[in-house]
Parts: C-alpha cells; structure tokens; sequence
C-alpha cells in the first residue's frame, strides 16, 4: 500500500476543505482525484505532501504514519500546478537540486540531472533558464525535477491545467508512458473528467471535502455511484420514475422519427418529445430534447452519414428517443432521502 | 495616441522647460565648482581645481562626510534588518492586525521631518538621558531609521507579493529544510530588492537635515548640516559648492543602480 489516508479532515477557519476522507492507493497505481473546484482534492494532496496539516486524520506513505512529517521528511515529490520552477536556476540547477540537498555526490547528480532530461526530451535544454522555456518544456522539466529523485510516489496537482488542448492530449500519453515504464505511483489531480477517464487506473470523484465514489474509469463512467458523479463525469441524464432516479449515458439513446418503426420489448424504454435544440459538432451531434412526460434529454449521434444542414432541420420536431434499459444506472432509489440534484460541471464530456 | 503637430511640439516645450528648472541648476553648481571666481561671476573668467584642493583639505567638509557616511550605513543596516522581517510577517502570515501594522510601518515617511524630529528629541531626551545615552550619532541613526525602514520593507514586500510561495513548497518538497530553503530560495530571490531598498535608504538618510537637526547632539554634524551652517559664510562658499557638486555625483551611482535593481525584477531577470 502506497498511500493510506484515515479520517482526513482539514477545516480552514470556519470552512471544512476536507471532511473525512478514507482512501488506499496501491503501489505503482495512476490514481486520480477529480472533483470541480473547491472541492478538496488540492488539499487532500497537499496533506499527502505536507504543505497542510490535517485537523484530523491520519496520513500513511508506505505503511509509515507520517502525519506530523514536515514536507522535507516525506518520500514523495510534488510537480505544481504552475511548475515552480526556480527562476534563478538553470534547468538542470533545477533538476539537480533535490539530489543536491540529499548530498549526492556531484557526478552522479549531473549525470543522474542529464538522465532525467533526457528522458523528457530536454537533453539540450540543461543550461537554459526556466523563463526561456515555453509552457510544455517548463512542465517536463518539472517532472523531471520531481522524477530524478525516484521518491515512492509522486503527487501532480493538475499540472495539465496551463496547456493547450494540443499539448495537453500529447502530456496525457507522455505521462502515462512514464508512468509505467518508472513503475512508481501517481497520484493526479485534476478537474477535467476526460484527463481522468482517459490516464487513471482508478479515479476518486470529490464533492464538497468528501469522496462520492472510487473505481475505475468503467466503473466511475458506467455506474455512477451518486447523481454528482453521474452528472461530473460525463454529461448526465436523469430521470425520475416509479423506480427512482436514473442517469442514462447521451451516446445509449437511439433517436427516431416518430413515425419511424420502433422496436419494441420489456427491455426497451421510449418516451416521445419536441428537439429543444441541436448542437452539432463536427464528429457528433447532441440533441436536447424536451420530453412529453417532463424533463429534458441529451442525446449524442455519431454524425455518420447526416451534415450540418441536416441535423439543424430537426430542431423543433416531434421526435422518439429510445435506449435499452440495461443501461439505465439507478442513481438513488425512492428510499434515498437525498434528492438528486444538477451539480456544477466545468466542462462537460460526450 | 497620435497627436497634432502643435500638440506635440507645446508638450515637448513643456517636458524640456521641466527637465530644465530641475537640471540646470545643478549643472550650475557643477561648473561653479570650477569657476575661478569667488563670487561664482558669470560667465566663468577661467576655470580652476583650486577649490577642489581646498574642499579636500577642509577637515570640517571631511568629519562631516565620515559623520554621514556612518549615519547612512546605521540607518541602512537597521533598515534592512526589521523592514524585511516585517515584510515577510505582513505577506506569508495571516495575524491580527496585519493591515494596521502594514500602515503603521509606512506612515514615518509621510510625516513631516519636524514633527518627526521633534517627537524623536523630546522622547530622546527623556527616556535616554537618564540612562547616560546622549544627542548623538547612534539618536541620528535611529532617527533616520524611522523613515528608511519604508522603502527597504515596499521593495521586499512588492518582490514577495510577485514572488509565488510555491517556490519555497517546491524546495521544501524536494527535501531542503527551513534553513536550506532561505538559503537557496528565498535570500536569492529577494536580494535584488534588498540591495534596491538599502541603496534607497542610504540615499534618504544620507541628504536628510530636519531629522537630524533634532536628533543630532552638538558634536555631530553630517554633510548636509555641514552645508547649511557653512552656506552663508562667502570665505566657504566655494568649498560647499563643491561638496554640492562631488555629492550630486555621488547621488547618481545609487538612484541607477536601484532602477536598474528594480527593472531587472519587473522583466524576470534576477541578480
């Protein structure tokens, strides 16, 4: 076991970032904790590195409690969220640094520094200064500075956030490749499902300081736990009846004129609207539809065959919406007393 | 923002009228330290270095400029010492009256010299007398320290509040200790600032006089006391001329090398 957090809680005066918070990450796992802003999964990963002490709760790095550990005393390492990079260093100054305070001799630190850039594709770029670096060769330098010290785990407070969607994507890959080929855990943090699903492992969904569901990207994206995780992760849909409330994913649902021969059977759910509004695009479109019983759907259809003009014709028309009921993911029963409501989503995912 | 041509020539009129009022009559004061005449007549009849040599032999103009140069170093020190200790209290803690403190520390410089002088004369002379702590150079050095600690604790706190924190987090986490972080990261990052607001300071202390005149006992004369009393007298004026001059030099070397200090940071660069 890498990590194991008991009971962590952190109140900042009268406002609780955390409030209890249980979770076990396994050795060499990529583990991500998503959740919207504020939603204490910062402050949980800062209570791993130790920047914050937890009001309560208790913090283990491989099976040693490490609670009361300054951040100098742990054997993690950070990659911040703006890279921190020493501006009056070199790169590899910066690289070099934590092997130097470890008084590694000075050889091997240079040597060690060199490998480490180069394993990022900065081999060259050692007698620069951070602020001659572009925003991606900053980020890889940070993980270098971080990675050169082979700590057991290593923390990212979404250190995607400042990149381009371009660049982005092309980190997600890197990363995941470094990932597994230094085999040590990963411990990511990030507000941006498709980031999550697309590089975990497993995935911890934080809401207000509390974890609302860990599993596997399958898991969290297929049978969300809660009506948050359901409308965080990926684009929800909810709807209620007599057997509660259910999230059905937007790419499940078949859309169909309404004179259109339907299929029929027990394990088939129908329901008939007017197209609110279409939005296409390019590779897809979404249909939001209002529906006849009340509520409205999305619906997602991969554009094979059907253009722009096309699919802009079917707003406001009648329209049948049909998708099998195993896919249907039961998200509080009419027992729940919590009532399921819209949570905020940053962005949304189709 | 285009401008008409009358507009610009009048604005440019008016910007070289300004410089003038304030350049020429320092460049006045250059020459006249050359100037042959007694009576400083103009135009120059001939130049001479004869006042230069009688500047540097006066023991009066010397005592004072040591007096100063003491005074200046004193106030920078102390300066240096609680304004960037407050500056680090004020911007990485969070404490009760953090805004108050902020404003407290910055009032001395708004304050009038003379009420300054004569609040720091009346305290001097009836809590220190007692204890056997005359008028002297260690009141002046406080006296001026009370004002120099502004501009050593604006220079700190302005670079700390462009610094992220997240530097020291970072060092911290890649295993340096309190020490060790101060050391490699934070000391490097502020020390431009320092050496910025301590040039300030020892410039500020340096030209002060109305402080000084209440916080100076009958012994001590800095240069710019030195400078008022001799004024008047025509046998010195030559010899104050060129100490004015010889200072106007002087004042150049720290105002430059504190706004380049200052324009390095704002451009990323560090020293």
């Amino acid at each position: 076991m890498a990590i194991r957090l008991r009971g962590l809680s952190k109140s900042f005066g009268q406002v609780e970032a955390v409030a209890g918070v249980d979770l076990e990450i396994g050795d060499g796992e990529f583990f991500s904790m998503l959740g919207p802003s504020g939603s204490g999964k910062t402050t949980v990963l800062r209570m791993i590195a130790g920047f914050e002490a937890p009001t309560a709760g208790t913090v283990e790095l491989a099976g040693q409690d490490v609670t009361r550990l300054a951040p100098f005393e742990r054997d993690v390492n950070t990659v911040f969220q703006d890279y921190a990079l020493f501006p009056h260093m070199s790169v590899e100054q910066n690289v070099a640094y934590g092997l130097k305070i470890r008084r590694v001799p000075k050889a091997e630190r240079a040597e060690r520094a060199r490998e480490a850039l180069a394993s990022v594709q900065l081999a060259d770029f050692g007698k620069r200064r951070p602020a001659q670096l572009s925003g991606g060769q900053r980020q890889r330098v940070a993980l270098a500075r971080a990675l050169v010290n082979r700590p057991k785990v290593l923390l990212l407070d979404e250190p995607l956030g400042a990149l381009d969607l371009k660049l982005r994507e092309q980190m997600q890959v890197e990363l995941k490749a470094l990932q597994r080929e230094v085999g040590i855990t990963f411990v990511f943090v990030t507000h941006d499902q498709v980031e999550a699903l697309t590089m975990s492992d497993r995935i911890a969904v934080f809401n207000r300081g509390r974890i609302e569901q860990v599993g596997t990207p399958a898991e969290v994206y297929e049978r969300p736990a809660t009506p948050f995780v359901a409308g965080f992760v990926g684009t929800s849909n909810l709807l209620t009846d007599e057997g509660g409330t259910y999230s059905i994913r937007p790419e499940k649902i078949r859309l169909l004129d309404e004179e259109a021969p339907a299929g029929t059977g027990d394990d088939l759910r129908t329901v008939t609207g007017t197209v609110a509004e279409v939005v296409y695009r390019g590779d897809s479109t979404r249909f939001l539809v209002a529906l006849d019983e009340g509520g409205r759907l999305t619906a997602l259809q991969q554009n094979h065959e059907t253009s722009s003009e096309e699919v802009a014709a079917y707003r406001g028309t009648r329209i049948r919406l049909q998708w099998h009921r195993r896919h249907n993911v039961i998200v509080t029963t009419p027992e729940s007393p919590e009532a399921p409501e819209a949570p905020e989503t940053e962005s949304t995912c189709v | 923002m285009h401008l008409s041509r009358p507009a610009r020539i009048a604005l440019r009129t008016a910007a070289a009228l300004g410089f003038a009022v304030i350049y020429v009559p320092l460049l006045l004061v250059l020459v006249n330290s050359l100037n042959a005449d007694r009576g400083f007549g103009w135009p120059p009849s001939s130049l001479t270095f004869h006042w230069w040599t009688d500047a540097w032999h006066s023991s009066g103009a010397r005592d004072a400029l040591w007096t100063s140069v003491k005074a200046g170093l004193g106030a920078t020190a102390i300066s240096l010492v609680l304004g960037t200790l407050i500056a680090f209290a004020v911007q990485r803690y969070r404490f009760f009256g953090r805004e108050a403190l902020s404003f407290v520390v910055v009032l001395p410089i708004a304050l009038p010299g003379i009420i300054t002088g004569i609040a720091l004369n009346t305290a001097f002379r009836t809590v220190l007398q007692p204890l056997g702590v005359g008028l002297g150079l260690f009141t002046v050095i406080v006296g001026h320290a009370t004002f120099c600690i502004v501009v050593v604790f604006n220079n700190v706190i302005a670079r700390l509040r462009r610094t992220s924190g997240s530097y020291e987090e970072a060092a911290m986490d890649l295993g340096a200790d309190t020490f060790q972080v101060f050391r490699d990261i934070t000391f490097p990052l502020v020390r431009s600032a320092l050496l910025a607001g301590g040039l300030l300071a020892f410039a500020l202390s340096f030209d002060e006089i109305v402080v000084t005149t209440f916080t100076a006992g009958p012994g001590v004369q800095t240069l710019p006391i030195w400078i008022f009393s001799n004024m008047a007298r025509p046998q010195q004026a030559p010899v104050v001329n060129v100490v004015a001059a010889v200072l106007i030099l002087l004042s150049v070397i720290p105002i430059y090398l504190a706004q380049r200090l200052s324009a390095d940071t704002a451009s990323g660069g560090r020293i």
